[in-house]
């Protein structure tokens, strides 16, 4: 695949030199010359030391037969002119953008951005991953499907305590797979009754979790 | 009206003044605070600090369905975003981004953004100063497209189709004066 990524910072750097290392083809853009040149310097003459929101120098750096477009700049405005040209002008087929303010992730996805790498949100959902809450934890975002990853640990209080998987009424799009009982990791049975402080893994769309809560978690979830 | 400008540089800043002192409300946004000395002293409007890219600062300042959004800061792409944002989540009704790249202003005016380019207004004026032929590009260019968003919300296409409905923002009746003449050839 012929990736194009623009923005020489770290990120940009090590996401170059690692498609270059999976066998992919690879042009970074970096506007910064001295930057440019240093990067040039260690990974060889794939870097353009040009400013990649500029429709001329894209266009030169083959824009228009990229399979990807990568923008990874620090700037979210940028990010999103670079992949709103390549989406609508050079007709590239995916475009990547990294976005530092989670509250653009909406308006990004409405202007036709397809993915977007948010490393605020990342950082966001770990912090939140350690804190024991009685609610349904978010482990990660599954692609543009808007499924998800999600974490039900069973406290004292659950409903689902004692009863097998097969007797629960989960939501529509949502599947159990796993449960992780005393640190071990096992492949959830329809047959197998569920105990106090069991986590269990499911996937299931953002829209499923009301019930997910209901049947995992309880009522009582709201006071904790 | 209610006028919002977003960068309060040397056009900004008159364009401002020429907005309030014709009686409108006027909401002058910048980064930086020192950039509203180049407001009069008898300016009427508000001025806000902060970044015009940041939807919440839009917001408290009053953006919400302002009936002009202009967004002149040195930033071709901060232009771009917050006009963006002003068309999609705030719901303004007239959006003016100046971009000075020409390529990017004219892919943007396809996208249904009202462009100004300030390279192809210097040069026209130049060449034909000097009695050149011009680039035929008029500088302003009301959007050709149909921005996302309207009734095609969440239409991974939306952006790029040419021809849909009444555009949103400037395309109903364009700001500046000449009438439309084609942009391709050139002129004498």
């Amino acid at each position: 695949m012929f990736v194009l990524v623009v923005g020489g910072g770290k990120v940009g750097y090590y996401l170059t030199k690692e498609l270059i290392q999976s066998g992919h083809e690879v042009v970074l853009m970096e506007k910064d010359r001295a930057r440019a040149d240093q990067v040039a310097d260690e990974i060889g003459s794939i870097v353009i030391p040009h400013d990649g929101c500029e429709g001329k120098y894209l266009g030169e750096a083959g824009a228009n037969r990229a399979d990807i477009v990568a923008a990874v700049t620090g700037d979210d405005e940028d990010n999103l002119v670079i992949c709103q040209m390549a989406k609508h002008h050079f007709d590239v087929p995916r475009t990547i953008a990294r976005v530092n303010n989670p509250k653009n992730e909406e308006l990004f996805k409405h202007l036709g951005v397809d993915e977007l790498i948010s490393p605020t949100r990342m950082i966001l959902g770990s912090i939140e991953q350690d804190i024991p809450v009685h609610e349904l934890l978010h482990l990660a975002g599954l692609g543009e499907s808007e499924l998800e990853l999600i974490e039900a640990h069973l406290d004292a209080g659950s409903p689902a305590i004692g009863r097998s998987t097969g007797d629960l009424q989960m939501p529509e799009g949502c599947a159990l797979f796993a449960v992780i009982r005393d640190g071990v990791a096992m492949p959830l049975r329809s047959d197998m009754r569920l105990r106090e402080d069991d986590k269990v893994i499911a996937i299931g769309r953002e829209d499923c979790e009301t019930l997910l809560k209901e049947q995992l978690i309880g009522a009582s979830a709201t006071e904790g | 009206m209610n006028v919002v400008i977003v960068g309060c540089g040397r056009v900004g800043s008159v364009v401002a003044e020429a907005f309030d002192s014709a009686g409108h409300k006027v909401i002058v946004i910048d980064r930086s605070t020192a950039a509203f000395d180049r407001l009069p002293g008898e300016f009427k409007g508000d001025a806000v600090r902060g970044d015009g890219t940041d939807e919440d600062v839009l917001r408290k300042a009053g953006a919400e369905g302002a009936d002009v959004f202009l967004a002149l800061t040195e930033g071709d792409n901060r232009n771009v975003m917050s006009a963006q944002l002003a068309i999609e989540a705030l719901h303004a009704n007239r959006v003016v981004a100046k971009i000075n790249d020409p390529l990017r202003a004219a892919a943007y005016a396809e996208l249904g953004l009202a462009t100004i380019c300030r390279t192809d207004l210097m040069s026209n004026a130049i060449l034909g100063y000097i009695g050149l032929p011009t680039t035929g590009s008029r500088g302003v260019v009301a959007p050709i497209g149909v921005h996302a968003g309207g009734e095609h919300h969440h239409e991974r296409d939306g952006l790029r189709s040419g021809v849909r409905s009444a555009p949103v923002g400037l395309g109903r009746e364009p700001i500046s004066a000449p009438s439309p003449e084609p942009d391709s050839g050139r002129e004498a």
